[in-house]
């Protein structure tokens, strides 16, 4: 049984959990939208006093930083003990593209180039992943929501607003991965 | 302990993400490539499977556990901070292989300079809250 999920799953599969998980937060009376998490975030650490954004009441949001507490532990479930040592395995078109940007083909889930320690603590490194994050944080935020919020529940209410969202989504992916890696990641 | 079934939910959405490899900047990559369906799989089920289960929540008007309707917020009608804020938020996606949710579950994984990219998510949520007044929505 072990062995059978800690295969990776597939894609129907993991795509029909991941709605269930939107629905079961609606008839927990929430809705699924994790980038709010951040926004919370800000409000706990007492930023409402000085930026009005954050003046909300946050407490009402508990639920959903508990939601993220209970993904780190999904997380960790998934890296101990439903973990399999099998690299991901993606095409080897992405394989030979990334290798000419200088990533060697995958031993795990995550690059060594941008995730190890000696990654982490060189200049550049360091700064690609907080540009990352800024960049994640900021957008989704002035977007009104992420992946989950406009991607999935958005979608699924086929609101227009998520369309254009999920759009831009993919046109700042697109410009990141074709124009701006090739500078990024010359060597 | 009324929380508790959040605490349950986010561990199942913890453990999608992880082993669907979504958390993976490898997938992520090979999405915004189109390399593979795999990415588009996962996204496009979740999204049939929704616009079915909200379109009989909304035919039978359902209700939530607590006995209240479950109702959908249309957002708001508008253009640029939809496509602005969204290519910022796609060109972070595509740098770091993570929007928040596997953000958080990279750190449980074990991947912990995901905590950098989290940590950086949330200062700049707090610098758009900063000059939101000054950006056009």
């Amino acid at each position: 049984m072990i062995e059978f999920i800690s295969q990776s799953w597939t894609w129907w599969f993991s795509g029909a959990v991941i709605s269930v998980v939107m629905f079961t937060l609606l008839f927990f009376g929430q809705s699924f939208g994790f980038s709010s998490n951040l926004r919370t975030i800000c409000s706990a650490a007492g930023l409402g006093n000085s930026v009005s954004f954050f003046n909300f009441n946050w407490k009402t949001q508990i639920w959903n930083l508990v939601f993220l507490v209970g993904a780190v532990l999904g997380g960790f479930i998934s890296g101990t003990v439903l973990k399999n040592d099998q690299p991901v395995q993606i095409s080897d078109a992405t394989i030979a593209d990334l290798g000419k940007l200088g990533f060697s083909a995958p031993v795990s889930i995550q690059p060594d180039e941008l995730f190890s320690l000696e990654s982490v603590l060189s200049l550049k490194g360091f700064l690609l992943l907080a540009i990352g994050g800024l960049m994640v944080g900021f957008g989704s935020r002035y977007a009104g929501g992420c992946t989950s919020g406009h991607a999935i529940s958005g979608l699924s209410d086929l609101q227009i607003p998520s369309l254009i969202a999920v759009i831009g989504f993919f046109i700042g992916g697109l410009m990141m991965t074709h124009l701006l890696f090739p500078l990024i990641f010359s060597h | 302990m009324k929380f508790i079934k959040f605490l349950i939910t986010g561990i199942f959405f913890g453990i999608v993400m992880a082993k669907s490899e979504a958390i993976s900047w490898y997938r992520i990559q090979e999405m915004f490539r189109f390399q593979a369906f795999h990415m588009y799989g996962i996204i496009g089920v979740a999204v049939i499977m929704g616009v079915i289960g909200v379109w009989i929540i909304k035919k039978f008007k359902l209700r939530d556990y607590h006995g209240n309707p479950i109702v959908f917020y249309p957002k708001d009608k508008s253009m640029i901070r939809y496509i602005a804020g969204g290519i910022i938020f796609g060109m972070g996606w595509a740098l770091s292989g993570a929007c928040p949710g596997p953000m958080v579950v990279n750190i449980g994984y074990g991947y912990y300079a995901m905590a950098i990219v989290f940590l950086f998510a949330i200062i700049g949520t707090y610098l758009y809250g900063l000059i939101k007044d000054k950006l056009p929505h």
